[in-house]
């Protein structure tokens, strides 16, 4: 047995056999004195399977996430039938009289090239799809499997170095028991994309898992980020217990979904969605969520490829909204710069993106950005329990300078006689430890608090999330980032304000009742996490959490915090 | 051989789903088409071509056609570049 530690970053257990992702390299050697029309047939078979594919791939995108999703498949369908590119290749072939494969080869790359040099993202990107084309055809005619999953025919523990977004469009859900990832953090796609899904994975478990070989047996622990290969019998039977318990936990929190988390004590705890577009409202709603503790506006900047405007933003806001009838929508303002770019703002590189002009810093920067958001956000509210936040505040002048814009906007609109809500909350993320060590005065000055627990622990404990060599230092779970949790939720509750929360930790079944002992008001998390984090606030007695939480306040590292609240409390222990 | 000066008024230029559409377009006839852009000229019915004229909102292309459906072909592209491809977006 081998045993291996990455980074916890999708709940659950899977216990199955190794499906290894390896992508089959293209190796193409040129031969000279062919004969042009027998290359050219190959190649008009091979376009003719490789046209059956896309428009295979497209139907099965358009079904599973609809039309918007499969556009760029449409578009590569549009690329092999381009009468330009044919041309290219049959001149490259007539005058080499080379091997198709080195022709095609050829023609791709003079195509993809002239489009890199163009002066436009947009284009730049197009490079991609026609080098993607140009490689399935490659693939066809060496006869090297159409996708690395092809042989996947059981489900399996998928065990890769990295997976794109395009990796994973394809792979049947139902063959997938885990993933087992090489590289990447708590946010990285494959993370995102397992918890969206409910499949446990681990990622940033390090290039050694790579040795591993296809069929061999493996335990993914995607609750504490363990990787067991050809794992004893005692391993199996005692992860075997722990999934029985994780399914069954599942099974009870999913049938009370749509029931109120009430403490044992009878407490009413709020909990509510982190999405990103409508169609994660949808799902929050039937996820079990009373609201949305955090709209990230970023999808309606980074889809097109220019700044979108107050209108589209307007029936973005205003359609995600209507999803939530009374329920309270919190949109937070554009949070852009750090590890997010938007391509065609040109902003200029900076040595520090994580300390420099990124979310409301920009903002001010940019007011052509700033106040369409903002006029939008205040339209969309207008009759509605929509609220305001501003992320990565640092100082008290930055609340008022963001409040002032908001007024103008409002005396914009008023002067323009377009309908807007007059009054809407206020609320600062507090993510920054500047902000949390000032949030007694900070609190005077909002209606609410929002804490981001991702960047506070990456902040607090100057260590970068998304790098897997400190992940484990950056952890949320470290005593002195649930300190300045504890300092910012008391500040505020002095004000009689509310605090909530829309970090990762929110929505861990282990930070649940500490959070609930230190006096959070308001959980907000990824919908999929929704049903189990109610059932755990249930299970609890507001007395009892607050125990926990004076009690882990006392210990020394994360490892400590997680044990003690995993052994007191059997439901949080998966 | 018929040829018109038009203005492009799409917000997006002739990028993304705008040139997919106009290019499907032409594709539907047997004549000959070409867009011209400043000092370059694509074929209509090629995807990579149109996209590589770079032509962006409010700029002006020449559309040429020639062959036997060429006058039909050039009215039904002009209008759907007038209409914003179908999309007033």
């Amino acid at each position: 047995m081998k045993e291996l530690k990455g980074i916890a970053a999708s709940l659950g257990f899977a216990i199955g056999s190794v499906f290894l992702y390896e992508r089959e390299e293209i190796r193409i050697e040129e031969c000279q004195d062919k004969d042009v029309s027998a290359e050219w047939q190959k190649f008009e078979d091979a376009l003719k399977t490789a046209k059956e594919q896309i428009s295979h791939i497209y139907e099965h995108v358009k079904n599973e996430s609809g039309e918007d999703h499969a556009e760029i498949f449409s578009a590569q369908l549009m690329i092999l039938d381009d009468p330009d590119l044919m041309d290219s290749v049959k001149q490259v072939l007539n005058a080499k009289r080379n091997n198709i494969e080195a022709a095609l080869y050829e023609a791709i790359e003079q195509f993809a090239m002239a489009m890199e040099m163009l002066d436009d993202e947009y284009l730049k990107a197009r490079a991609l799809d026609i080098r993607d084309v140009g490689n399935r055809i490659l693939r066809i005619l060496l006869g090297i499997a159409e996708s690395p999953t092809a042989g996947l025919n059981e489900p399996s523990v998928i065990l890769a170095d990295d997976l794109t977004p395009s990796d994973t469009v394809l792979i049947d859900k139902n063959m997938i028991l885990g993933f087992c990832i090489a590289k990447g953090g708590a946010t990285s796609h494959t993370a995102i994309l397992a918890r969206g899904l409910g499949i446990p994975a681990v990622v940033g478990a390090g290039d050694e898992i790579m040795k591993v070989k296809k069929g061999e047996r493996i335990i993914v622990d995607g609750s504490e980020g363990f990787v067991f290969i050809n794992p004893s019998d005692d391993k199996v039977s005692y992860y075997t217990e722990k999934q029985k318990h994780f399914n069954q936990v599942m099974k009870e929190s999913l049938s009370k979904a749509h029931e109120p988390a009430i403490t044992q004590d009878g407490q009413h705890v709020e909990v509510v969605a982190n999405i990103g577009n409508v169609e994660n409202a949808k799902a929050a709603m039937e996820a079990g969520a009373e609201g949305v503790g955090l709209l990230r506006t970023e999808f309606l900047y980074l889809e097109g490829t220019a700044l979108p405007t107050e209108e589209e933003q307007y029936k973005s806001y205003r359609a995600i909204v209507d999803v939530f009838g009374d329920y309270p929508v919190i949109l937070r303002t554009l949070d852009i710069g750090g590890d997010k770019e938007l391509s065609y703002l040109s902003l200029p590189k900076e040595a520090n993106p994580f300390l420099g002009v990124r979310a409301i810093r920009l903002c001010f920067n940019r007011p052509d950005i700033f106040k369409p958001q903002l006029r939008a956000a205040l339209r969309a509210a207008e009759g509605k329990n929509l609220k305001i936040m501003f992320p990565m505040v640092a100082t008290v002048d930055e609340i008022r300078q963001a409040r002032a814009i908001l007024t103008e906007c409002q005396n914009e609109l008023k002067a323009e006689k377009v309908s807007h809500a007059a009054k809407v909350d206020i609320g600062i993320m507090i993510e920054i430890p500047a902000a949390a060590i000032m949030s007694d005065v900070l609190a005077k000055e909002v209606d609410f608090f929002s804490i981001g627990t991702n960047d506070l622990s990456q902040y607090t404990l100057a260590a970068d999330r998304t790098n897997a060599g400190v992940a484990n230092i950056a952890s949320s779970f470290q005593p002195p980032v649930l300190r300045l949790v504890k300092m910012v939720i008391d500040a505020a509750h002095k004000e009689g304000k509310w605090v909530g929360m829309c970090g990762e930790l929110a929505g861990e079944p282990v930070a649940i009742p500490i959070l609930l002992g230190l006096g959070l008001d308001e959980f907000s998390m990824n919908p999929p996490a929704i049903p189990i984090a109610k059932q755990i606030i249930r299970s609890v007695s507001k007395e009892q959490a607050k125990e926990i939480a004076e009690l882990v306040l006392t210990l020394e590292n994360s490892d400590q915090v997680q044990s003690y609240v995993r052994d007191l409390l059997p439901i949080v222990n998966f | 051989m018929p040829e018109k000066k038009l203005t492009i008024t799409h917000p997006l230029g002739l990028h993304a789903r705008p040139a997919s559409i106009f290019v499907r377009a032409a594709a539907k006839f047997k004549c000959n088409i070409t867009i011209t852009h400043g000092a370059r000229t694509s074929s209509a019915k090629s995807i990579l071509g149109v996209l590589s004229l770079g032509v962006q909102k409010d700029s002006e292309v020449i559309l040429k056609t020639e062959g036997e459906d060429a006058d039909v072909a050039l009215q039904s592209l002009e209008e759907l570049i007038k209409e914003d491809f179908g999309d007033a977006k």
